[in-house]
C-alpha cells in the first residue's frame, strides 16, 4: 500500500468547500478541481495504485433514506479506496421506523465519530438541513429531484476524457427532466464549462421556464442529432405513465429512444453517456448500450474516481481548517 | 359604573369615516364616545402618539383546541391575538374533534369564556368531519354560536357540495368560507410552480390551481345567491375573476393573508419549512395583483392566517412538514412594511380592512367605535421599532419565517369589553 499523494498542506487550493451539496453553487474553477483530482486518482489506478492511505483512520457514513445499491456501493468502495473506515445507514432498518427524526439520526451518527457523511434523500433540501446542524462535512448523494453532483461530474469527467475541453460541445441531455436530480446537476455543470446544452423530451416532462438556466429545449432528437457531440440518456420512470406523463412505453421508446437508425443519423463520433440503470429497448438499444459510441460502462469506473476525490477534497478542507485553528489559536 | 378615558389619540374608525385627533370614552364595556368630561373619568390611557381603532377582527384562525393542544391553545392563541392588537377572532373547525356539531361550537364558547382574553366566534363545519362529502348540521351550528361555516383548509372540493351549502346557508344568512385550491393540481406540491420550482426541484402549486376554484365559487354563488367567501387570495388571475363578478353583483368576499405580501418564491430557496404555507409565497407579479385589488377594493380584507404547528411537527424534511405559519403577532408589522410604508395603503383604508370588513363578512357587530358598541379598542403605535423574536411570542408555536426581521407598529395596548387585556411591553 503506497500512497503518492504528498500534498503541501499550506499551498492554496482551488477547493475549499465544507461540503459538496450540488453544483449549483461551485464555480468552473472548483468543478476543475474535483475533475483533475479524479484524473489524479485515475492516473495512479492506472500504475498499480488502487489504495491510499490518504482517508485512513477517517470514518465515511453513508447515510441512504432513499434505496441505491450502485452509487451506495461505488461510494463505499472510493472511501475504502482512500482506507477510509465505512459505516452504511438504511433507511428501511433503522430508528425512522421508531419515530426518531431524520436531523437527531444523523447527529447520532455524526457522535459516533463519523466527519464525513454522504447523504441520500428523497425531498429536496434534506443535505443542506444537516449542514446547518452537524459538523461534518456532508456530500449530497441525490436529494430528491433537486441535485446529484457526483453523477453530473463524473458524466462531465467521461466527456472530458473523450472529447477534451467541454468549451463549445453541444450535450443533449435526453428523457424526463421534470424529476431528474441527474439532468439538474448536469446543466449547472456543463453551462459553467461552457457547453451547450440541449434538453429533449416529452413536454410534459421538461419544466417551463428552463430555459433561463440557458439550455435549448426541443421536442424533436431527431432535429438535433446531427449537432450533438454528446447525449446523455435519462432513465424514465415507468410510474410517470400512471401520471399522464406520457401514454405508454412504446410510444416514448419510438420518439425518444436511442437505436441503430438514430446512430447512423447522428454525428460519427457522437458520445453515448447513461446513468444507469438503464431500461434497454426503452431509452437505449442494446446495440447503442453494447456499441463503439457508448461510454455507459466508463462512466461507472469514472464514478468511483470522482467520489474519491470529492471525498478527499472535503477531507482537505476540514484537516486545513483544523491546522488553520490549531496555529490561530489566540 | 367605570368611566375610562383614551386621551389625545389620532381616532380612526373607518365604520364612521372618522380619523381625528381626540378622547375617546368608555363606560364598563361600551363605548360612549368622543365627547365627555375628562376629570371624571376613573381610568386614563394616555394616547398620544398612537392611533386608537377598533379592536382587529381575524377572519381565520387555527385555535387548535380541542385535539391539538401541542400546536395552540385557546388560552396561548388568545393571548397571541390580543399581543398581535385583536379582539375577536374567528376559529377554525379543523380540530380534533371537528367543529360540526352544536357541541363542539359550544365548547369553544365556553373554553374562551373561561380564558376571557378575547371574543372568539367559532366557524363551523361544512361538511360532516371536513370530509367534504356531507353538509354538517348547519343550523343546530348555528345555534351553537357559529357565525360562518368552512372546511378550513380542506378546499370543498366536490362541486355539488359546495352548490348544496351555499343553497343550505342562504337560510341563516351566513356565508361559507371556502380555501379555493384544486385538490388534484396541487397534490404533493410544496411551493409555487414556477422558476424557482423548476430550480429548486421541487414539486409546484401552479396559480391555476387557485383560479379555476375561485371562478367555480364566484359561478355557484351567483346561480344560489349564496355569500361565498374566498380565503387566502394569492394569484393575479383570482383578483381579477373576483373584481370582474363584484362588478357584476355577486355576493362574494376576498381576503389576503398579509404574509403572501411579504415573500416571494424565491424565499424557498433555503429550503426552511417555515416557509412551507398554503397557499404558498408567489412571483412578484401576483404579489403586485393583490396589492391593486386591497387598493381598489376587491379584496375586502386581511387576514392573519395563523397555523401554529409545533416545533417537531414543522422541522423536518420540506416535503414532510406540514403547511403553514403564524400569524398573529406578525400581521401589524407586515401590514406596515408592505402596504403603509410604500404608500399603496393608508392608515384608515388598513385599518378597515382589518376591522369593519371582516366584522361584515361574519355578520359582527364589532370591528366599530360608534357609540353604544362594545369597547374593544386597539391602540397602535405607529412608529415603534422592534425586532421580531418568536420566542418571546405569545403563542405555543414559533414557525414563522419572519424571525429576525426588524420592523416597524406595534399594538401598544389592546382592551376588550373595557377592560385592558394586553400592554406591549409586558
Amino acid at each position: 500500500m503506497t500512497t503518492s499523494l504528498d500534498k503541501d498542506m499550506s499551498a492554496p487550493t482551488r477547493w475549499t468547500k465544507r461540503h459538496l451539496l450540488g453544483l449549483q453553487q461551485l464555480d468552473a474553477a472548483e468543478i476543475t478541481a474535483i475533475l483533475d483530482q479524479a484524473a489524479e486518482f485515475k492516473r495512479l489506478a492506472a500504475n498499480g495504485e488502487t489504495k491510499l492511505s490518504a482517508l485512513s483512520g477517517v470514518v465515511v457514513a453513508n447515510l441512504f433514506f432513499e434505496p441505491s445499491t450502485r452509487t451506495r456501493t461505488s461510494f463505499s468502495l472510493a472511501a475504502k479506496r482512500l482506507s477510509a473506515d465505512t459505516v452504511d445507514f438504511t433507511a428501511a432498518a433503522s430508528s425512522l421506523s421508531k419515530g426518531e427524526s431524520f436531523v437527531d439520526t444523523a447527529r447520532n451518527i455524526e457522535a459516533m465519530g463519523v466527519s464525513l457523511m454522504v447523504v441520500r434523500h428523497s425531498s429536496p433540501g434534506a443535505p443542506q438541513l444537516l449542514t446547518q446542524q452537524l459538523k461534518a462535512g456532508i456530500l449530497n448523494a441525490g436529494d430528491g429531484t433537486h441535485e446529484h453532483p457526483t453523477q453530473a461530474l463524473l458524466d462531465i469527467f467521461t466527456i472530458r476524457e473523450n472529447r477534451g475541453d467541454l468549451r463549445g460541445k453541444t450535450v443533449a441531455l435526453v428523457g424526463d427532466i421534470l424529476h431528474s436530480r441527474v439532468a439538474r446537476s448536469n446543466i449547472w455543470g456543463l453551462k459553467k464549462l461552457g457547453a451547450r446544452v440541449i434538453v429533449c423530451g416529452p413536454a410534459t416532462l421538461i419544466p417551463d421556464g428552463i430555459e433561463r438556466l440557458g439550455v435549448e429545449v426541443s421536442h424533436n432528437l431527431d432535429g438535433i442529432l446531427p449537432e450533438t457531440d454528446c447525449i446523455n440518456l435519462l432513465r424514465i420512470q415507468f410510474e410517470r405513465q400512471r401520471g399522464a406523463f406520457f401514454p405508454s412505453i412504446r410510444e416514448y421508446a419510438h420518439l425518444f429512444g436511442m437505436n441503430g437508425s438514430r446512430i447512423r443519423r447522428a454525428k460519427k463520433d457522437i458520445l453515448v453517456l447513461a446513468p444507469g440503470p438503464i431500461n434497454r429497448g426503452v431509452e437505449i438499444t442494446p446495440a447503442v448500450a453494447d456499441g463503439p459510441h457508448s461510454v455507459i460502462i466508463d462512466q461507472v469506473t469514472n464514478g468511483l474516481m470522482i467520489r474519491m476525490a470529492c471525498l478527499y477534497l472535503l477531507h482537505q478542507t476540514a484537516q486545513n481548517v483544523l491546522q488553520v485553528a490549531a496555529q490561530g489559536g489566540h | 359604573m367605570r368611566t375610562t378615558l383614551i386621551r389625545g389619540g389620532r381616532i380612526i374608525d373607518p365604520s364612521q369615516n372618522l380619523d381625528q385627533v381626540g378622547n375617546l370614552f368608555i363606560r364598563d364595556r361600551r363605548i360612549v364616545g368622543m365627547e365627555g368630561t375628562a376629570s371624571l373619568a376613573n381610568e386614563v390611557i394616555d394616547a398620544t402618539g398612537l392611533i386608537v381603532c377598533p379592536g382587529f377582527v381575524d377572519l381565520h384562525v387555527a385555535l387548535s383546541e380541542p385535539g391539538f393542544e401541542e400546536d395552540e391553545t385557546t388560552a396561548s392563541g388568545t393571548a397571541a391575538a390580543v399581543a398581535g392588537g385583536f379582539t375577536s377572532v374567528a376559529c377554525l373547525p379543523d380540530t380534533d374533534p371537528v367543529v360540526d356539531n352544536r357541541a363542539a361550537a359550544e365548547f369553544i364558547m365556553r373554553q374562551a369564556e373561561r380564558i376571557g382574553r378575547c371574543n372568539v366566534f367559532p366557524l363551523g363545519a361544512v361538511t360532516k368531519n371536513n370530509k367534504g362529502e356531507e353538509l354538517a348540521e348547519i343550523g343546530q351550528l348555528v345555534e351553537g354560536g357559529a357565525v360562518a361555516f368552512t372546511d378550513a383548509k380542506r378546499p370543498i372540493a366536490n362541486s355539488e357540495v359546495m352548490r348544496r351549502a351555499l343553497e343550505y346557508t342562504r337560510m341563516f344568512h351566513r356565508p361559507i368560507l371556502n380555501h379555493p385550491q384544486v385538490p388534484e393540481l396541487i397534490n404533493g406540491g410544496v411551493m409555487h410552480e414556477g422558476f424557482n420550482s423548476t430550480l429548486l426541484g421541487l414539486k409546484g402549486m401552479p396559480a391555476a390551481a387557485q383560479d379555476i376554484m375561485v371562478g367555480r365559487d364566484i359561478a355557484l354563488a351567483e346561480m344560489t345567491g349564496g355569500r361565498v367567501h374566498l380565503m387566502c387570495i394569492s394569484t393575479r388571475n383570482s383578483v381579477e375573476q373576483i373584481r370582474r363578478a363584484k362588478s357584476r353583483g355577486v355576493n362574494v368576499t376576498a381576503e389576503v393573508a398579509v404574509h403572501h405580501l411579504a415573500l416571494t418564491d424565491e424565499a424557498m430557496r433555503s429550503f426552511d419549512p417555515n416557509c412551507k404555507v398554503d397557499p404558498p409565497f408567489r412571483s412578484q407579479e401576483h404579489i403586485d395583483a393583490l396589492i391593486e385589488g386591497l387598493k381598489d377594493g376587491t379584496i375586502d380584507a386581511i387576514c392573519s392566517d395563523h397555523q401554529p404547528i409545533a416545533e417537531e411537527k414543522k422541522n423536518c424534511e420540506i416535503d414532510l412538514s406540514p403547511f403553514g405559519i403564524i400569524g398573529l403577532e406578525t400581521l401589524l408589522p407586515l401590514c406596515v412594511r408592505t402596504l403603509i410604508e410604500p404608500g399603496h395603503l393608508t392608515w384608515p383604508e388598513l385599518v378597515a380592512k382589518l376591522t369593519v370588513h371582516p366584522s361584515r363578512i361574519l355578520g359582527l357587530e364589532k370591528g366599530t367605535l360608534k357609540a353604544g358598541a362594545d369597547a374593544d379598542i386597539t391602540l397602535v403605535d405607529p412608529s415603534a421599532k422592534w425586532t421580531f423574536d418568536p420566542r418571546q411570542f405569545r403563542s405555543a408555536s414559533r414557525n414563522t419565517p419572519f424571525g429576525g426581521w426588524e420592523v416597524t407598529g406595534r399594538a401598544k395596548t389592546v382592551i376588550v369589553a373595557g377592560d385592558v387585556r394586553y400592554r406591549s411591553g409586558e
